[in-house]
């Protein structure tokens, strides 16, 4: 392997790392905050399908794609609003709800997505922050979208405020101890019921990166799976906001790997290099177990107990 | 390998035919339809309206739904699993489906012909020029346009629209129809520009978005300046190259809305010439041919028309070449080597050649590796 082609690999890495990695930083971020109250919510999926549906038909219908991201956020808020309620009713398990609100979003998605996977919808503008580099490469992959910043800005904050507000001391009671929550007066449901909200709402923003940034088009298989490696992610993560970030960097690098291989002239067995973000993730849950991962897991989580 | 056989509603048919036997002179009874009428069953591996392959033949399907006596029923989102034995035979047994047409590569070995044997008075066509009468049960069979002539086209046109002569191609998984697609892209452009090279990208899915994206930026940064794909929704390689500012040619359908600045043209399927052929004999309540095949020179692929990334002169050699293989010209002209430097095919071989439909080579001056 020359210079050069190590310098194509590792560009594309590190353009891979940021075009691939804002849908999972927000499903990430969205189930931290969620499992944060002490609830697993496994349908993020389905909230990332839906919202890049819902992105891309408003920004369809009104040529503005920052219309589209609210929207998004919007129908991963109500579909967060409908797990956090039924699993508040009594004896609910939020796995299985979690299960099932994956199918029904992507279920939703699909119905109405229909007649949008024809039509062109105005797009989310990248920043081209590379402007600096005359390698074209490099500016390519420095042409960050906006919806980057705000999922790193997004993840400082969640980190700042679990640590240190007063809302985040109660999230986090809430979802270590439900008794201590409840003597302090807090009301546990209402606390989960937002959070898987809030939850929702981010990764509904994350399926609009994917419809109206990259890859930039809506068709039913977008996702392929990945709001649902996003919330394994979190596990990685250990329930830490700036730990989502590498996590995510380090996955959309990974699914950079097999094409860059082969572009530069390594084709040999690109169904391996194709699966390094799922065999990574094998090795991440395997390497989180012998880190004691529940440790750091909130105590009512209910693998957790 | 072997699938299954015993399914539930095996099992439970094999009991109801038992006792039935026992009290019937008939066993067991398939939903009554009247004589000649045809119940057509068309299973899509992917979403109908994907821009791509399944829209393709979703909508020439509807020239069959316009026959008297044809009820078409459709199942889109089937995988190439036992999923599809699953869907066919529950259009057959439920749906009382007479006629079969599975439009996905891998629904063929073992699934289709598995049913083919287990349903003899069923037909079964399959999407593909895989069906060979010395191999497989005689209600099955294919049909199949040789979309790689007009990719032969594509070529030729991009290898004039090209600066750099590097022509990058995003690919789904390394299959003969795929491989001839990408070859004949490369002989087309050799044609014009001997020093052409086409550069292969395999995402080994029929559809994932994000790495097709990742794969046509790659191919981009690798210095390829025009873009063509064999995968299911050529959508996003297509926007992709348009975002980057380089050219582009299609494949399946038209994408040319889609890229107003590099399209070039584009490979299509005319599927609608097959489907009006067998609506034609449905029609006639005469029996399917086993296999119907073509191309350029019985209208069964064409060219999308040329865009704004098409110089003149590129238009002009396109057009040539597209009169060439209306006459049969030939595309493979032997001998040529694969790109390790075996000769692997040794003389001219007519375009519907079986021995092309086996191809398991990528020919010399394609960048990539099927393995």
């Amino acid at each position: 392997m020359t210079a050069e082609m190590l310098t194509t690999i590792l560009i594309a890495m590190l353009g891979g790392a940021i075009r691939v990695s804002t849908p999972f930083l927000f499903v990430a971020l969205g189930e931290t905050l969620t499992e944060k109250s002490g609830r697993i919510n496994l349908g993020l999926e389905g909230n990332l399908v839906l919202g890049a549906m819902v992105a891309y038909a408003v920004s369809y219908h009104t040529g503005s794609p920052w219309l589209g991201v609210l929207a998004a956020g919007g129908s991963g808020l109500m579909l967060g609003v409908m797990h956090g309620v039924i699993c508040s009713l009594p004896r609910v398990n939020d796995i299985a709800v979690g299960l099932a609100m994956m199918s029904f979003g992507i279920g939703v998605a699909f119905f109405f997505g229909k007649p949008y996977i024809q039509p062109s919808a105005p797009r989310l503008e990248a920043w081209p922050v590379g402007g600096w580099s005359d390698n074209p490469a490099l500016r390519q992959a420095l042409d960050i979208n906006p919806l980057f910043f705000i999922g790193i800005a997004v993840a400082v904050f969640l980190w700042w405020g679990l640590a240190n507000t007063r809302t985040g001391l109660i999230l986090r009671m809430t979802g270590d101890s439900e008794p201590a929550a409840r003597a302090m007066g807090v009301d546990p449901i209402r606390v989960r019921v937002l959070a898987t909200a809030a939850g929702g709402f981010l990764a509904g923003v994350g399926g609009a990166f994917l419809s109206l940034s990259y890859p930039g088009s809506w068709n039913e298989g977008l996702s392929s799976g990945q709001g649902l490696m996003a919330v394994a992610l979190v596990i990685f993560a250990r329930w830490n906001p700036l730990r989502c970030i590498a996590a995510a960097l380090l996955f959309g690098a990974a699914g950079a790997i097999g094409p860059a291989l082969q572009s530069v002239g390594i084709s040999q067995g690109y169904y391996f290099f194709n699966a390094a973000p799922y065999i990574l993730t094998l090795f991440i849950m395997i390497a989180s177990a012998r880190l004691a991962a529940g440790q750091d897991a909130p105590g009512e989580l209910s693998i957790t107990k | 390998m072997t699938t299954r056989n015993f399914s539930r509603r095996g099992m439970l048919k094999a009991g109801a035919a038992g006792l039935a036997a026992a009290a019937l002179p008939m066993g067991w009874a398939r939903p009554a339809r009247a004589a000649g009428e045809v119940v057509l069953g068309a299973v899509y591996v992917g979403p109908r309206d994907d821009f791509g392959w399944n829209q393709g033949h979703a909508v020439a399907m509807e020239i069959l739904k316009t026959v008297p006596g044809v009820t078409v029923i459709e199942e889109e989102n089937v995988a190439e699993t036992d999923a599809v034995s699953k869907s066919m035979e529950s259009m057959i047994n439920l749906d009382g489906a007479n006629l079969i047409l599975g439009t996905s590569f891998g629904y063929f070995d073992p699934f289709m012909i598995d049913l083919a044997t287990k349903y003899p008075d069923v037909q079964f066509r399959h999407a593909a020029p895989l069906w060979s009468a010395d191999k497989h049960p005689m209600n099955l069979g294919g049909y199949f346009s040789y979309l790689n002539q007009a990719h032969y086209v594509n070529g030729v046109a991009a290898g004039l629209s090209s600066a750099t002569g590097k022509i990058g191609f995003v690919a789904a998984k390394p299959i003969p129809t795929v491989l001839s697609n990408i070859n004949s892209v490369l002989l087309g452009a050799r044609s014009v520009n001997p020093a052409a090279t086409v550069q292969v990208i395999f995402t080994g899915e029929w559809s994932m978005p994000v790495r097709e994206a990742e794969a046509a930026n790659a191919l981009v940064d690798a210095g390829c300046d025009v873009l063509t794909c064999h995968v299911d929704g050529p959508k996003v390689v297509i926007e992709t190259a348009e975002g980057r500012g380089i050219k582009s040619c299609g494949h399946n359908t038209s994408q040319a809305a889609l890229a107003p600045k590099g399209f070039i043209t584009g490979a299509e399927y005319k599927w609608a010439t097959i489907y009006a052929l067998y609506a034609d004999l449905l029609g006639k309540g005469e029996p399917l041919p086993n296999v119907v095949i073509g191309g350029y020179d019985n209208d069964m692929v064409g060219n999308t028309a040329y865009g704004a990334g098409a110089t003149p002169e590129a238009i002009a050699a396109a057009d040539a070449a597209i009169a060439g293989l209306k006459a049969k010209k030939p595309i493979y002209v032997g001998p040529l080597k694969d790109n390790a430097g075996n000769v692997v095919l040794d003389k001219t071989f007519d375009n519907y050649d079986p021995v092309l439909d086996g191809m398991g080579f990528l020919l010399e001056g394609v960048i990539g590796s099927i393995t």
